[in-house]
This record gives structure tokens, C-alpha cells and sequence, in this order.
């Protein structure tokens, strides 16, 4: 039932078949085709830009007031590419494997491959389009290197890259809409997806100013609403992340593919009170010259500085000689969660851990560290008051980015025919665990190279629509369905504010479903979740009405999607009974503690189907591995 | 921690603004402002009110999507920083402050202290761009482009389109804005071919939105919170008077 659709032929010759094979169409022809994109991140803005320069008639839709916002805009790092300008060894081939291993082998062998064969030419476009990346005295472009790998891939621009590559395909988008190519929907938030047949048309969309309600019909639709690791409330995503596009694509029929696979940050900030709303992510580049510590006796009193270096443990040098403070974000997260759950963490909540310069500018003299990290200090102080270059920071892990998504072939289409998604809203790339900087090259691959083509291919073998009847019938009937679900919530007329309940949210899926999980914590979370969401079908509190500008009423409508989904989340962590990536099952671990993969039983892609509320099926992609060994990650 | 607070309330475009005032004495001095009014909003809607309508997204200086004018500081009393990432303890105990939108007439307001900043948008739409399409693009090493330049270039991009320069320009000009991106790109050598169309059609866009004139008095830079340059804007002029001698 689930066919990826891969093409035939050798790891490297797939994707030039492909598009040596693709049904085109005719430039005069494009303009009849409405392609719609919801989404303008890295993935929708480049998707859109690029298919209205080919001439199709696109039409853009954002929730934000302006394109430039998606948060794509806040990527610090970096962006990678198989350059091999540094001459250290690096070639497609290896960034292919690096990624798959990275991911602890959950993606398809054909992506993953296509993801590194393309990164050279989007940062010969990125370039092309202004984009600033950093350079050496000689006027040559420069590289980093980012954690989880040998060689320095990764391009950036400051701590900015995300804004800057996002600034490009932004512009790029606003000047098709001023030639007239396209037409960009600020402020309004896709509701619903209307389908035909299992055929994706159009969308129901609300106007968040006026509370207007709109259907707009479509012959391919793209989603590229980003990622959902805001449903753990505390995350590194900006607050109106959310996952009610994906999701309520999924509940017309798409597949949910590996929904339990979130990536949680090493480098975050912590948790300092109940009132706070994110947590800020700080650059991974600090491991570089930053030593991770907690003391080792629990419930340690005294300040970082008085605390002896007999009396400090540095667990992630102690359990990883050889990759010590720069293993994989998944393995330093998990750690950091070991010592802190045991009682070793620090700070006011208890919920942090030591990163530590004392010995880096012993060594390199603090002028060098803060030429190296120097904004990144200010930002720490700026947040938290403390000046990191007399104390040692203190970090914490924190929900960060979705591998999973909905599912989607070769093609980037769900099941669902012409629906398209891409970026972090899709499951494709990145296997069990993403690597530093791939993700904002997943993003603009999808959008600027794969989607143009794969989009045309779709649209090139179907039958323009003329009788537009159940079209119709069926964009009304999901507008209604909005409606009614606008009116419910509007109605309860509680005691609770949609805040507090993701908050109450979050709170079960970091206990009991976050950087480690087992069958019984899970089995309790879905009884909260079930508890929660009945909860807030009665005790939900919306002011104002659906007529106007109401902020309240969009947070509740993302929530309620949030509380349908963790359940699915849930689900998905507890069938896979097998630790993988980021996914890690307590009762799945060697005697050291490493996460014990099953390539026997789970090398497949979970995806989940709709079967009504809290109801799903699953369905498996087996992974097939013609090209690969599989091998256990080891970082020690 | 106590303050003592005065926000501007106004339902709509039309409606009439006015300052509501709200005691509040259970914060906590690491809150971010946003985070204050999201718990004076909690209370408001719990006690059947209208919460305050703001915006915010990243929550971390770089979305440009927050923005309020406190006690008459645009952002913030803290120089160079977002709304977003000012934080309480930047007031003193028990401190009045008057929260009000970020005011120009390119800028209207929508609701409480949010505004409508597309004016900014249309502008780049006039010409803020370098006119590629994918696919086109040569091998990226093919210009080289000196360090110190693609700093300076960077220094123009950082911009995060707050408006905040506008909202403390006595003139209520964008021209910090537009110079910002001009210079991003024409510093760049794939920018240079479109320079003069890009001056002219970014300035022309800017005074049809409604934005004031520059008069040069430098508050723009000061409050910043990429710390972008009033160079730019001369860089700008320069080009701009050039283009008109052409002419
Ligand atoms: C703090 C941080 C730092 C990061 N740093 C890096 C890094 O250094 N390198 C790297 O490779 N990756 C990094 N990432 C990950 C990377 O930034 C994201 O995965 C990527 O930018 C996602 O792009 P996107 O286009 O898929 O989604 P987004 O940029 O999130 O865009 C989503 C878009 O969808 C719109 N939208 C969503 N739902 C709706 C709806 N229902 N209706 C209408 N519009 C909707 C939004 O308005 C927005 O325009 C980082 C992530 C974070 C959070
Ligand atoms: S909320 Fe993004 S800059 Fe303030």
C-alpha cells in the first residue's frame, strides 16, 4: 500500500533518472495550473518562488504578518554541503552516510542520498541570491565543522544563517508577487485541507484579522508548515509553531510517519520559572571549547567556582573518551537527563548542567574565546544576567526539531494525491536523529530543487479539473466543519486558558514520552492526555469572538490539535520497541547504557493512518539498505 | 516583584486608543516583557476581560516580530534589544510603565499594541532582491568577494524588520530600513547590475507608503537592535543623488 516510489538504478544515478525521465509542461500551459503553498519558511518560500518563476500560478499562504518571519529565521549554525572546499575528504557519498548514520538508519537510503547530491547548488544559489556567507581574507567562501562528523561542511553566515537564507527566498518570493507571478496571503491560517476522491484541491483558510473564512481551490498543494516540537511547550521554537496543518491533513487521510522522533537540543537554556514560555537554544559551537560538568556529589550547595575539580564530573568525557563534550545531540542530551534525573543537576530547578570555559581560556587566554564566542556570551547574558566568563554556563536539553511528519514518497507527495510536504513538516531526511545544519539544507533542497520537478511531474499526468461540482461541495462542506469546530470551542466558556492546558501538556510528554521513555510512563501519559483532552472539551476558557482579531481562539485550535496528536505520539514510541536515534526505550539499552538498536524487527518507517479521534493504523515502510551496512553507531 | 503598569487598549483601527492601568504584584524579575503580559493576560481572561492583544514569536531578538514603545523607548529602556528580550529586572521594583504601540502613520494600528507593518514588505517587493532564479546560479567560489566586504554586507542584512527605526524617527522615515537592504546588496558584486532600479523603486515605494523624510538625527542607530548603521544610509543618498544627476 505504501510505495516510496524510488526510481531505479544505482545510489547516484537515481535522482538524474528521475528527472531526465519527468513529464514537463509546456511554459504557455503552466499559468493554468494553481499551485498552493502553505508555509513561508525556507521550504514554502523557496518552493513558491521557484515554481512561479517556471510560470505556474501560485498562490502563498502564511500565518504570519510577513513572509520574512517563519521561523526558519532564528537557525543559528549553519548550512551543509558537500563542497569538499576544505580538501578534508568529503564527497557526496560521505555526507550521504553521515546523514544516514547521523539518523541511526530510519531514512530511505534514495533521500538521503538526493539531500547531498543537491547541496552544492543551493549554496551556488544562496550565493547568487546575496546571501552573506562568511568568508576568508582571501574572498573565498568558509567552513566549520558541526557536531557528528569528521570534516567541515557547514556554511554560515554569523549565528544568523537561518535569517539570511530565509531574507533570500523571501525576496525571492516578494518579487515574483511583484510580477504579478504570484499572490501572497499574509495572516491567514490554513484550517483545513479540502480533498476530492482522497485527491487534495484546496484549503479552507481563516483571515486572523477579520475572522473570515476563505476556500481556495488548488491543483497541487504544498505544505511546508515547519515543525511541531512546540507541543512540548518548552521548546526552542517560537511560539506559534504548531502541528494543526499537518494534522489536520492527517485527519483527511495522510499518513503520520515516525511522529515520536524529536530531537532534543543539548544546548538549551534552562527552565528558571513556571511563567516562562521557551527556552533559548545555544549555539552547539560552544561544545567546541565549552567542558560539560555536574558535581558529583547530589544535591550539591556550594557555587560552580567553589566546587574542586577532584569533586566534578565531566560524564560526557567519562563515557566518551573519544568524542567526549562533542558526541551526537541525542547521546549528549540523553546524558545530560542520566545525571540529572539521578540528582547531579544544577541551578535553581535543579534541571541543569555545567558547560565550562575556565579551562579553554586558561589555555587560548579569554580575548580568543571571545572572539570565538563573543555574541554568544553577551546573548547568555542578556538572558539570564550572568556573566559566562566568571561562572560556568549552565544548559539543559530542550525539544528542538521534528524528524517526524507526515509521510511522503520519493516525490515529497503524501498518500494523498497532490499533497505535497516538505521541510521540517515531512518525515524523509533524517532518519531517528537530524545532524547540525542539514535541516535548513532539507528545507531549501525540498523547496528549490526536488519540489519544482517532482510538483510538475505530478501535474503534468493529471487531467486539468473543468467540472468543479465536487469540488465544490466538498470545500463547503470543510468550511462548515471549521466553523462548527470555531463555535464549539467558543462555547465551552470554562475555566482553563489554552496556555495553561499545553502547558499541562508538555509537562506529561517530557516526563513521560521526551528523551527517554518506557512502556509503563507511556501507558500513564496516554490516560493524562485522554484525561487532559476531555478536560479541556469542558473546561476550556476563550474570550471575545471568531469575528476579530482573537489570539486565544488560534492558540486554542493548535492546542486541541496538540492534544490529539500526543496521543498518536505516544502510540508511535510505544509500538517501536527498539532504541534508535533520538527515540530511546529504557527497556532497549546495553549494560552501558548505549541505545540498543533492532534492525530485525523495526528497520521501518512507522506511518500512521486516521481512523477516527484517538484511533490510528499502522501501516509500515520497510527500509531496504542496498548500498549500506548497517552498523551500531559508537561515539565512545 | 511589583510595577505598575499603563497599556494602551484600542479596538481596532478606528476605535478610539486609551491607557488601561493594571497593578501587578506576583511577577518574577526574569520574566521577558511578553511573558508578563502573557500572565497579566491569564488573569484578564480568567476574570472575564478582553486580553491585551501583542505580538511575538521567536521570543529571541530575531523574528522582528515583537515591538512595543516603553516609557517612551521604542523596544526597550535597554539599548540595542528587542521587546522580546528585555526583561524585568531592567525596572525597578514597583516602576510605572506606560506600554503603547510603536506609532507611525506608514504603521497603523490594528488592535492594543499590535500594528500593521506590510509597508515594510512592499518596499523590499519595489526591489529588494537580486532578480536570480534557481537554477541559474554559477559555481559559488566564481566571485570572491573580500572578507571585510561580506562583513559589511552582512552588517546591512542583519536587519530583522521590527520597524523600531521608524517608531523612534521624529519623521517617522524608513530610511534606515531601505538603506539596510540597498546597501546589503548592491555592496555585493551579483547586486551591482540592478542598483540604480533598486534606489529608485525601494525610495519611491518608501515615500508612496507614507513614511517621513530622513533628516539625518541619528536615533534610528541607537535603538537598533542589530545595531545597523546610519552609513547606510548615506551609501544610499550617494547612489540615489548619482542616479538623479544621470538623469
Ligand atoms: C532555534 C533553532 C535553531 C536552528 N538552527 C539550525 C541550524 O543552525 N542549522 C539547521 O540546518 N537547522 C537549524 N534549525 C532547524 C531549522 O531551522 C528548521 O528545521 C527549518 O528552518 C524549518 O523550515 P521550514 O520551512 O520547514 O519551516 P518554518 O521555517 O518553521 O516555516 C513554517 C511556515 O509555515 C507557516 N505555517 C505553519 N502552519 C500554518 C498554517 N496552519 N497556516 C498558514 N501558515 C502556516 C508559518 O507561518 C511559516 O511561514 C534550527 C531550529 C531552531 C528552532
Ligand atoms: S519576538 Fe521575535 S524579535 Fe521579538
Amino acid at each position: 500500500m505504501l510505495h516510496a516510489k524510488i526510481p531505479e538504478g544505482l545510489l547516484q544515478d537515481k535522482w538524474s533518472n528521475y528527472k531526465a525521465q519527468a513529464a514537463l509542461i509546456s511554459p504557455a500551459n503552466r499559468r493554468n495550473y494553481k499551485i498552493i503553498v502553505v508555509g513561508t519558511g525556507l521550504a514554502g518560500a523557496s518552493a513558491a518562488a521557484s515554481l512561479a518563476e517556471l510560470g505556474f500560478a501560485v498562490e502563498v499562504f502564511t500565518f504570519h504578518d510577513s513572509a520574512r518571519r517563519a521561523h526558519s529565521v532564528a537557525a543559528q549554525g549553519g548550512v551543509n554541503a558537500a563542497k569538499n572546499y576544505k580538501n578534508d575528504g568529503d564527497s557526496i557519498w560521505r555526507m550521504f552516510y553521515d546523514t544516514l548514520k547521523g539518523g541511526d538508519f530510519r531514512a530511505r537510503e534514495a533521500n538521503v542520498y538526493r539531500l547531498a547530491e543537491c547541496s552544492e547548488a543551493l549554496i551556488n544559489h544562496a550565493v547568487a541570491q546575496g546571501v552573506p556567507f562568511a568568508r576568508e581574507y582571501s574572498g573565498y567562501l568558509s567552513n566549520r565543522s558541526f557536531g557528528g562528523v569528521q570534516v567541515s561542511r557547514t556554511f554560515y553566515a554569523r549565528g544568523q544563517t537561518g535569517q539570511q537564507l530565509l531574507l533570500g527566498a523571501y525576496q525571492a518570493l516578494l518579487k515574483q508577487q511583484a510580477g504579478h507571478q504570484l499572490q501572497l496571503h499574509t495572516r491567514h491560517e490554513m484550517l483545513d485541507v479540502i480533498t476530492v476522491n482522497g485527491q487534495a484541491q484546496g484549503i479552507v483558510a481563516r483571515n486572523l484579522d477579520t475572522g473570515e473564512m476563505s476556500t481556495h481551490p488548488c491543483d497541487a498543494l504544498i505544505l511546508a508548515t515547519g515543525g511541531y516540537g512546540k507541543i512540548y511547550y518548552l521548546s526552542t521554537l517560537a511560539m506559534n509553531c504548531n502541528a494543526s496543518a499537518i494534522w489536520r491533513a492527517h485527519r483527511k487521510g495522510a499518513f503520520m510517519a515516525c511522529p515520536s522522533f524529536t530531537q532534543f537540543h543539548p544546548t538549551s537554556l534552562p527552565q528558571l520559572g513556571n511563567y516562562q514560555s521557551k527556552l533559548t537554544l545555544m549555539s552547539e559551537s560552544l561544545r567546541n571549547d565549552g567542558r560539560i560538568w555536574v558535581p558529583k556529589l547530589p544535591n550539591e550547595q556550594r557555587l560552580a567556582k567553589d566546587i574542586p575539580e577532584e569533586e566534578r564530573d565531566y560524564y560526557l568525557e567519562r563515557r566518551y573518551p573519544s568524542f567526549g563534550n562533542l558526541a551526537p545531540r541525542d547521546i549528549a542530551s540523553r546524558a545530560a537527563k542520566e545525571r540529572i534525573d539521578a540528582g547531579f543537576g544544577v541551578g535553581p530547578m535543579k534541571n541543569a548542567v555545567y558547560l565550562d570555559f575556565k579551562d579553554a581560556m586558561q589555555r587560548d587566554g579569554k580575548k580568543t574565546i571571545a572572539q570565538r564566542y563573543g555574541n554568544l556570551f553577551d546573548m547568555y547574558q542578556k538572558i539570564t544576567g550572568i556573566n559566562a566568563y566568571n561562572e560556568p554556563m549552565m544548559i539543559a536539553p530542550a525539544a528542538h526539531f521534528s524528524m517526524g511528519g507526515l509521510w511522503v514518497d520519493y516525490n515529497l507527495m503524501s498518500n494523498l494525491p497532490g499533497l505535497f510536504v516538505l521541510g521540517e513538516a515531512n518525515f524523509a531526511d533524517h532518519g531517528a536523529n537530524r545532524l547540525g545544519a542539514n535541516s535548513l539544507l532539507q528545507a531549501c533542497v525540498d523547496g528549490y530543487f526536488i519540489s519544482p520537478i517532482t510538483v510538475m511531474d505530478y501535474l503534468a499526468k493529471q487531467p486539468i479539473q473543468k467540472d468543479k461540482t465536487q469540488y465544490l461541495a466538498a470545500a463547503e462542506k470543510a468550511k462548515q466543519e471549521v466553523r462548527v469546530q470555531i463555535e464549539q470551542l467558543l462555547q465551552i466558556q470554562g475555566d482553563t486558558t489554552a496556555e495553561e492546558f499545553h502547558k499541562e501538556l508538555g509537562n506529561i510528554l517530557y516526563k513521560k514520552c521526551g528523551l527517554s521513555r518506557n512502556q509503563r510512563d507511556m501507558e500513564l501519559a496516554k490516560e493524562e492526555i485522554l484525561a487532559l483532552q476531555l478536560r479541556f472539551k469542558t473546561k476550556l476558557l476563550i474570550p471575545g469572538k471568531e469575528s476579530e482579531i482573537n489570539f486565544e481562539l488560534e492558540k486554542a485550535m493548535r492546542v486541541n490539535d496538540y492534544l490529539e496528536m500526543a496521543i498518536l505520539i505516544v502510540e508511535d514510541a510505544l509500538q517501536r520497541e527498539e532504541s534508535c536515534g533520538a527515540h530511546f526505550r529504557e527497556e532497549y539499552q546495553t549494560q552501558e547504557g548505549e541505545a540498543q538498536r533492532n534492525d530485525e524487527n523495526f528497520a521501518y518507517i512507522s506511518a500512521w493512518e486516521f481512523k477516527g479521534n484517538n484511533v490510528f493504523q499502522l501501516h509500515k515502510e520497510a527500509l531496504q539498505f542496498n548500498f549500506v551496512t548497517l552498523k551500531n553507531r559508537s561515539y565512545k | 516583584m511589583k510595577l505598575d503598569l499603563h497599556i494602551w487598549r484600542q479596538a481596532s483601527f478606528q476605535a478610539k486608543g486609551y491607557f488601561e492601568h493594571f497593578a501587578l504584584d506576583d511577577l518574577d524579575e526574569h520574566m521577558s516583557v511578553p511573558e508578563m503580559l502573557d500572565h497579566l493576560n491569564t488573569q484578564i481572561i480568567k476574570s472575564g476581560g478582553q486580553p491585551i492583544a501583542f505580538e511575538s514569536d521567536c521570543r529571541e531578538g530575531i523574528c522582528g516580530q515583537c515591538g512595543f514603545v516603553i516609557n517612551g523607548n521604542v523596544h526597550s529602556p535597554v539599548a540595542g534589544t528587542t521587546t522580546c528580550q528585555t526583561h524585568l529586572r531592567s525596572f525597578t521594583n514597583a516602576q510605572t510603565l506606560y506600554i503603547e504601540p510603536f506609532r507611525a502613520a506608514a504603521f497603523p494600528i490594528k488592535k492594543d499594541l499590535m500594528v500593521d507593518r506590510s509597508a515594510l514588505d512592499r518596499i523590499i517587493q519595489a526591489g529588494g532582491y537580486i532578480g536570480v532564479h534557481t537554477g541559474m546560479a554559477p559555481e559559488a567560489n566564481t566571485h570572491l568577494i573580500a572578507h571585510n566586504l561580506a562583513e559589511k554586507a552582512f552588517d546591512a542584512a542583519a536587519c530583522i524588520g521590527c520597524g523600531a527605526c521608524v517608531a523612534t524617527c521624529k519623521n517617522a522615515s524608513a530610511m534606515l530600513f531601505t538603506s539596510a537592504k540597498i546597501n546589503h546588496l548592491s555592496l555585493l558584486p551579483q547586486g551591482a547590475p540592478e542598483e540604480q532600479a533598486r534606489v529608485t523603486n525601494m525610495i519611491q515605494q518608501m515615500d508612496e507608503e507614507g513614511f517621513g523624510a530622513c533628516s539625518n538625527t541619528g536615533a534610528c542607530e541607537v535603538v537598533c537592535p542589530q545595531g545597523i548603521s546610519i552609513t547606510n544610509i548615506a551609501d544610499t543618498n550617494r547612489t540615489w543623488f548619482k542616479k538623479q544627476i544621470s538623469n
